[in-house]
Parts: C-alpha cells; structure tokens; sequence
C-alpha cells in the first residue's frame, strides 16, 4: 500500500456514506442490544428462580453434626461405654477439580496411599457427588493442620468432628457390647438399614447392633456460608443433633467382673441370669477381642490375629456355641421322666454301664443301685440310658423342646444358634432316615445329636429349678426401650421366649433337692465347689468332644468340655450361672468357676441387706483403651445409685 | 486547507453517556475485588480512565486526517511489535501477550494494533471508495486484517484475534461487498472452520474445551464449564432486582471467575438484577447510537469508516462478552469495552473515542 496524500484521494470521490448503510448499521446493534437482553430476561427473570437455588447451594454448605451415640451403664448406673471427641477427614468429590493431580499431596498430608484413597473414592462411587465421603478417621494433630493449612489448594478436604466410641479394655464384656463400624454395602440393601447411607457408623454386634436405632441419635447439621475454596465466611443455622439414648444394661459389673476373672486365660462362656425376669447379669465368652480396635481403623495385622484363632473370639460362645450339653442334660431328664411318672419308680442297678440294643454303654464308675435321688448327684449315665430307653426319643425331645432345647430363647444379641434336639421328626426330615432306638441311648446323658448353648441350658435348668417358669431372656430392660422398638427386637429376634411348662411341686423338690445334692453331698459330683452357707444347687456336664477310645491328654480338642449350670437358692433361684468350659476335662472343673461366680453375686447381696458399704467399682474397670485421647472416660464413677 | 475545530463540537453528551459507564463500571471493580487481593484495582480503574481521558483530548487535536496519513507505517511498526512480542514478550500464564517496557508498565501491543487496524482499513477502503470490490480487494482486505490476527491468534490469544474481524467486517460492507460475495465467503469459511475443527489443530485444547463447555456447560462442573455455570449462577440469581451492591454471593465467594475482568458483567446482573443489566445496555445503545450519527455527520468517508470500524469493534466485544456471561456464547476472554477492569481495554476505547471526537469536530471543516 502506498503512501497517499488524503488530498489527492478525495478529489471525484463520495464523500459520504449512504444512509441505508448507516441505517442497516443501528438495526444490527439493535438487535444485537435486543438479542443480549432476551438472554438476560431468560436467566434473569424466567430461570431466577432456579439461578437463586443455585446460588444457595453454591454458597451454603451442610456439615453434619454428628449426634454422639448413647453411652451404655450396668444395671447400676455404672458406666461401661463412653465417647470421645475425634476428628475425621472427609473428601467433598464436587471439590475436586482434578482427580488424578491431588491425590498424591492428599496421600502425603494424611500418611495414606494413592491406591487407599482412590479405593474409598471408588467405595463410593455409587452415592451421590455432592455427599461427602469420609477419608481418614481419628486424625492426628498435625494431619489437622496439614488439611488447614492447604485450604487453597485442597479445598476438597473437610474436617469434621465425631465422637467416638470407648469401650472397656481387655475385651471386658465385649460380646455383649459388640462393637460400632461403618455400615457395610452389604448391609445397606437390606431394609433395615433403608435409611442409613454409606460412611454412617452402626453397630455390629452385640447391644450396639440390636440397640442401633437407639443408641445412634439423630444427626443434626450446620449451614455454613462458604467461598468457592470451601473456606468458611460466615454461618447461617444449625439443627441440634439429638444424642442417642443412653442405656442402661441389666449387666451387674460385679458379676460380670467375677465372670470376666472366671474365664481368665481359658476358652469358653459364662453366662449368668435372673431366673426371675430373664435378665442378664453377666456375659462372658473366651478368647475374646478388643473392640476399641473396631471403632477406629482396624489394622489388618489385628483382624487376622482375630481370623487366625481357631477359638473364634468374634463368636459370642455364651449365645452361639452349640455342642453336647452332656451330663446337664440329665436334669431335662428327670423332669421328663418324673412328669411321665417313670423316673421316681426306677431303681436301676449301676456296674460301669449296661447293654441296650447288644451294645454296651458304660457308666464312669459302679453307682450300685440308683434312683432319682442319688442318679443327679451321681450323675449315673446306667440310670440315664434306661431312662432314655423306657421314655423314648419323641417323649424326651417334646420335654426338652418345651423348656428350649433346640430354639433360640429369643435374647436380644444377634445371631444367636439355636441348636439342635433330636426326634424321629428331626431325623426323617434332617437325613432322611428313620431313627433307631439305640440312638436314644446317649442322648439321654446329653450325647449324640444333641446340641445346646449356655443361654438354653441356663434358661432350661433354671427354669424348672422356678417350677416351669420360663423367662426371655435380654440384656437391656424393656422399660428403657420405647414399645414398638421392643416389639420390633422381639420379632427379630424370635425365641420360645416367655413360657412356663407344668411341673408338679413334689417333682420341682425332687429335682432342685437333688441338684443341691451335687454341691453338698460328699457324693456329688461338684461336690469341691460347694459354698459353705450358700443354697448352692447346679449340674456338672462332662461332655465328651470325641469318643473315649480317641481321648488324649496330649491332644487338647479331644479333651471333654465342662460344662456346669448352677444357681441359688435351689428353689425359685435368684441367679443362675452357666459356664461352658471348652476342653476343661471335668465338670467340676466349670462347677468352682461358676461358685466364684454365685458366691460373689450373694456376698454383694448379703452387704446390701445388711447395709454394708459396698466397694466402689474398682479403677480397672471399666478403662479405656484411648485413654490419653479419652480422659473422662477412664473415670468411670457409679453416674447414679 | 485550514482546519478550525472547537471543543464547542465536541460530542460532550457521548462523553457523558461513557463517564456514567465508567462510574458503573468503578463501582463494580470495587465489589468485585472487595474480599479478594485485587482490593484497590478499582482505584488503578480510576487512574486508567483520567489517562484515557488524557490520552482521548490529545488524539481529538490532532487532525485524523494526519493519522490516515501514517496508517501504511502505523501498521507496519504494529506488525513488528507483534513479531516482537513473540520474541521478546511476557509469558504470562501460558501466552506472550505482554512486553515489559520497564517500570511496572506492560504494553499489550495487540490492543493498540486494532487501533491502529481500524484506520489501516479506512484508509484502504478509502483507496477504493466509489468502484466495485473484486475478489482481489477484498483478498488485500482479508490479508490487512489476517496477517496480525494470525500474529495474535498464535500468541495465543483468540479473544484479541477475533476482535479484529469486525474491523475487516465493517470495511467490507461499507466498502461495498455484494451479496453473492458475501455467501460465498460464508460458505467458504463454514467449510474451512469444519475442516479444521475436524483436524482439531487449529485450537488449543483449552480452547476447544471452551467450545465443548459451551454447548454442553454440565459435562465438566469443575472444569472449562465451571465458568459458564458459575456465570450463568451468578446473572440469574440476581433476578429482577439483584441482590445489591457489594452483596452478589457468587460475586463475593469468589465462586465468579475474573468477576472484575471479562466476567464482570455477570457480577453486576447479580448484584444489580435485570433492571441495572437493562440500564446498561440502554447506555451502550445511546453511545453506539451517538458514535453512529457521528459517523453519518463526518466530513468524509474515511472518518465515517474510522468510526464505523469503532462501532463494530465495539458492537462485536458487548455481543462477545455478555453473550458468554448469558450463556449465549463460548468463553473467548473479550473484555467488556468501558466495564472491564484493565489497562489496554481502557486505552484503547478512549483512543479510539478520541479519534472519533476528532471526526466530529471537524464535520464542519472543508
């Protein structure tokens, strides 16, 4: 282009622009203007509303307040379970701008792995974007400070406080607490659960499980103003959370501290019971695990030490264990026999066994002649064989059955077993074959197909010690529950539940005079655990695991359980105690555990009637496992009484 | 040929109607830096404005018709600092857009090349004014205006590219294209801009990421449509009313990108509603109106193309701009001309309001 003097240009040129251009011009700015202002009047004036909602939910952010769960006391207001302030990491997925690029700076911050993080991320994959998905539990100080200090950079990070849960160290009554952890996606289909979503804290076991919907509060929520990096500016309200209902337990610490000291190093289950209303008073089963390590992160070195144990320490013995009820079984023996009007007319010879069906079944020693009165306190397996034969297997399961053999007794913990009580029914459907009447041999001293748990045999023998009063059994009282959630626990947990069972008064003394006899007499097969002042009744079981000939001291699986149900006083018990004793050799052995037990529930009795000054709970019990997290836990003063 | 002009013709009522801009747009970098470490850009806005003032008396004394006269070297000095930037420029999050002249002061050349563009194609056209336009002129046109668009797109920096194609645009159709021209032209371009969206090489990924946010701004919320959302938020939550001054949630959050830059319109929608938003655009129609009257009043064709070519500039970065904000079009970075904060912007729109006062004082003149 060359240079031109303008002058030059202008000569013979148009000096103007034509009008209809210019006009043209102001129509196009026009409906520019025009265009841009119905876009304005759309988002403005139409979509205002739903701008504005944006707006809010831009701006204002829900952060749960967790509601702390309800702690848990013993019958006497002593407290069993706290909580304690923890601080968790949580992940918002909407904040996070660049999936792949943080997460090594996130990883670092809080000692994690990429691959730990990217596996919750994809754990939660399913819930919706906008729900925060916890990271990290119980964080340390500094991994706080890590998350405060990038609050620019790592806006998706979120801190957010929870209580947590203490339990007693040592696994001191841990299944029956159970334990808390986070729902699993299991669990989350199930009905329920419905309104649970994934990351929510429920229990797992024990109290903790059946309770939940007590125990577990309602969460409540803050809105806070933030700043597109998550960065608080200002709050707008807060719904309160409501706290779980605290619950008092029919646990009695002393008990249960007797109990826990019983079963100390030996593997097994204690349970103990107020005949009268059912209520627990101590729960015991070995070996057992540390709940504390279930609240938080569990390690993995901890749950495979838990997999690894061939004794099971997650299986509640005293409600789960089904095995051979042996010689115990003798008393649901007698209660059928003497009902049927044939035990008390027996007068049967004893020489180290007898022969039905042309096989011999022995007897531990010669008992001579036995009848009902000396058969209990014996413990004369020659008796029992005869018994069994003359009553038949139909007539013995329908007694056995009636006081719960076989069924659950309806507990309120999970899972409980039900066992098995054998019958030509049970047989028929079961393997399809019809039973033999030598089969009905070695149930009669609690052998063969019939299996029981601690809870049934308690239940069981106490009940007819109450002359056929049978009680539900549960660890919580049911005025602490509200109606409905109890009816609700109550089908969830079926059982035979609340019965009583017709027992004549002459045959109740009969039985519970002769099972003061296996304490008392010299001849009584626990005889060593007597207690000296004390109506101390009870039946040894000796069950054998494995036949006689298989036995050896050298192998402890082939050593017998020991079983021991005992109670006091003999009539109307005001307790009963079951101890299964896994490979304890004799019932005796599980006769002097249970007596320890008996004898410190009546000693504490006794100074309350009389008004003696009863120990405070001792300072071991119940301590915490976090107890430099957890100061006030660890005091664990008697909160009322 | 003596000149007389007066400041009696000056166009005070356009000035007017660009002052009430400016206090608007003050006011709103004020809140929109409120919370943010941009706090005080609203005092530089103001120090900006007082030199484009400055700068838009000195360019009315100075006779256009000089200006035209040196718009050949004009152009080519433009293109050299252009080559210049590419060499010697700034880095500035990712593109050399900047050459640092020392002293804390940047010069964006780019800016000042549209200025000097917008004249370059008067003159042009001027040249041709009263024939026909063939294939071969409007070629030369095209290269006038592509070879420093080219310069700028590959900065990279498309906003200030695409700002010089209304320059071209407006020359055009003042300089008399015909309509069998123009359709083959939009034919021809539709398929060179299918072609290279096919090949996907001619943007950058950032860019096309714009355009893919564009038409579909849920796909990536925290992504390239994270800024069309949040603006679309931010002008539809003001309503009616808006939310009021310095109250805007997405303005104040910072949930706004660039809320004082090129997002700055969505900010004061939402903090001044749909009827400060109408507001604004009546004043933007009144100063585009009074700069089109200008341009039929002009002594001559070259100041009515000069000042059609500050319209279309104009026109094209208001369209540009608040069409991104109200979703109507992608994110391209076209500062507001008169609203957004910044230098260049301000300067180059005072200068170019200068040169247009220069016009219409010497309408009379001749």
């Amino acid at each position: 282009m060359e240079l031109t003097p303008q002058t030059e240009l202008a000569l013979g040129k148009p000096e103007k622009l034509p009008m209809g251009k210019l006009h043209i011009a102001q129509y196009l700015v026009a409906a520019v203007l025009v265009i841009l202002s119905i876009g304005l009047w759309r988002l403005e004036v139409v979509g205002a509303e739903n701008f504005r909602a944006l707006a809010e939910a831009n701006r204002i952010r829900k952060i749960p307040v967790l509601a702390p769960r309800g702690r848990l006391f013993d019958r006497e207001g002593r407290l069993l379970v706290d909580n304690y302030p923890s601080v968790s990491c949580y992940l918002l997925r909407e904040q996070l701008k660049d999936a792949g690029g943080d997460l090594p700076m996130i990883a670092s911050g809080l000692h994690m792995t990429v691959e730990q993080i990217e596996a919750t991320i994809k754990r939660y994959q399913a819930s919706p974007k906008y729900q925060p998905i916890p990271l990290k539990q119980d964080i340390t100080p500094d991994e706080q400070a890590f998350i405060e200090a990038h609050r620019n950079e790592l806006p998706e990070l979120e801190t957010l406080e929870e209580q947590r849960r203490v339990y007693p160290r040592d696994g001191f009554a841990a299944h029956l607490i159970g334990y808390v952890g986070e729902i699993s996606e299991e669990d989350l289909n199930k009905e329920k659960y419905a309104f649970y979503q994934p990351g929510d804290v429920v229990g797992k076991s024990g109290v903790e499980a059946t309770y939940d919907a007590l125990l577990r509060g309602v969460d409540g929520s803050r809105d806070v103003i933030v700043n597109s990096h998550g960065k608080e500016i200002g709050h707008l309200g807060q719904t309160l959370a409501q706290p779980g209902q605290d619950l008092k337990l029919t646990i009695d610490l002393d008990v249960q501290m007797a109990a826990e000291k019983a079963m100390e190093g030996k593997t097994g289950a204690v349970i103990a019971m107020d005949p009268h209303t059912g209520e627990i008073l101590a729960l015991v089963s070995r070996p057992t695990f540390d709940p504390n390590q279930f609240s938080v992160r569990l390690t993995k070195s901890y749950w495979n030490e838990i997999l690894d144990n061939p004794d099971h320490p997650l299986l509640n013995k005293a409600i789960q264990a089904q095995l051979a009820p042996g010689s115990t079984f003798k008393i649901i023996m007698s209660y059928a026999g003497l009902q049927e009007g044939i035990a008390q007319l027996m007068h049967i010879p004893c020489n180290h066994g007898a022969t039905f069906y042309g096989h011999h079944f022995s007897c531990d020693r010669n008992h001579g002649m036995v009848t009902i009165d000396n058969a209990i306190p014996y413990s004369c397996d020659t008796f029992y064989y005869t018994l069994a034969d003359r009553l038949g297997i139909d007539t013995i399961a329908r007694y056995a059955t009636s006081v719960g053999i076989g069924q659950k007794t309806g507990i309120d913990l999970p899972d409980e077993a039900s066992g098995i009580m054998p019958s030509t029914a049970w047989k028929m459907k079961n393997y399809h074959e019809k039973w033999y009447a030598g089969e009905t041999i070695s149930v009669g001293i609690g052998q063969g197909a019939v299996a029981a748990s601690p809870i049934q045999l308690a239940r069981a023998l106490s009940g007819i010690a109450s002359g056929g009063i049978l009680r539900r059994p549960h660890v919580v009282f049911p005025n602490e529950v509200p109606p409905n959630e109890l009816e609700a626990i109550h089908e969830t947990f079926p059982g035979s539940g609340e019965k009583t069972v017709p027992l004549s008064t002459q045959n109740w003394e009969i039985i519970t005079d002769a099972m003061y006899s296996v304490t008392s007499a010299p001849i009584g097969t626990a005889y060593p655990a007597r207690l000296e002042g004390i109506d101390f009744a009870g039946k040894t079981g000796t069950a054998d695991v494995v036949s006689e000939r298989d036995r050896s001291s050298k192998n402890k699986a082939t050593i017998p359980n020991a079983w021991f149900v005992g109670m006091t006083p003999r009539r109307n018990p005001d307790i009963v105690v079951a101890v299964l004793w896994e490979h304890g050799y004799w019932g005796n052995n599980s006769a002097r555990l249970a007596s320890g037990i008996i004898n410190a529930f009546v000693t504490k009795q006794r100074k309350r009637e009389n008004n003696i000054r009863i120990a405070e709970t001792p300072a071991t019990l119940p301590a915490t496992a976090q107890s430099a997290t957890a100061p006030n836990a660890s005091a664990a003063k008697p909160a009322e009484n | 040929m003596a000149r007389l002009s007066s400041y009696r013709d000056f166009d005070w009522v356009l000035l007017g109607f660009v002052l009430i801009l400016s206090v608007i747009s003050v006011l709103e970098i004020k809140s929109a830096t409120l919370h943010t470490k941009f706090h005080g850009f609203d005092h530089k806005q103001v120090g900006f404005l007082a030199a484009g003032l400055f700068l838009m008396f000195l360019i009315s004394m100075i006779d256009y018709h000089r200006l035209i006269d040196i718009a050949p070297w004009a152009y080519g000095i433009s293109i050299v600092s252009l080559v210049a930037v590419k060499l010697v420029g700034q880095k500035v999050l990712g593109a050399r857009r900047w050459i640092n002249l020392g002293g804390g002061i940047h010069f964006q050349p780019s800016e000042w090349v549209k200025l000097v563009l917008i004249v370059a194609v008067a003159h042009y056209f001027w040249t041709l004014a009263g024939k026909e336009l063939t294939w071969r002129d409007i070629g030369k046109a095209a290269a006038l205006v592509c070879v420093p668009m080219v310069l700028v797109l590959t900065q990279p920096d498309l906003g200030t590219a695409l700002t010089y194609f209304p320059v071209l645009m407006a020359g055009l159709f003042l300089g008399g294209i015909r309509l069998r021209q123009v359709g083959i032209l939009v034919l021809c371009m539709a398929l060179a801009g299918g072609v290279a969206w096919k090949s996907g090489k001619r943007l950058k990924p950032y860019q096309q990421a714009r355009i893919n946010a564009f038409i579909n701004p849920d796909s990536d919320p925290r992504g390239s449509g994270y800024q069309i959302r949040q603006s679309l938020i931010a002008v539809g939550s003001g309503g009616i009313w808006g939310k009021g001054a310095n109250k805007g949630t997405q303005t104040q959050g910072d949930f706004l990108p660039i809320p004082y830059t090129d997002f700055i319109f969505a900010a004061f929608c939402e903090e001044h509603g749909f009827i400060g938003a109408m507001g604004v655009l009546l004043l933007y129609f009144l100063i585009l109106m009074r700069l089109i009257q200008n341009a039929q009043t002009a002594a001559d064709l070259p100041g009515s193309y000069i000042i059609m070519g500050v319209v279309a500039v104009i026109v094209f970065q208001i369209a540009v701009n608040i069409g991104m904000v109200v979703g109507l079009m992608p994110v391209t970075g076209i500062p507001l001309p008169l609203m957004s904060y910044g230098g260049s912007s301000i300067l180059f729109t005072f200068l170019a309001l200068g040169i247009v006062m220069n016009i219409r004082m010497r309408r009379f003149v001749n």
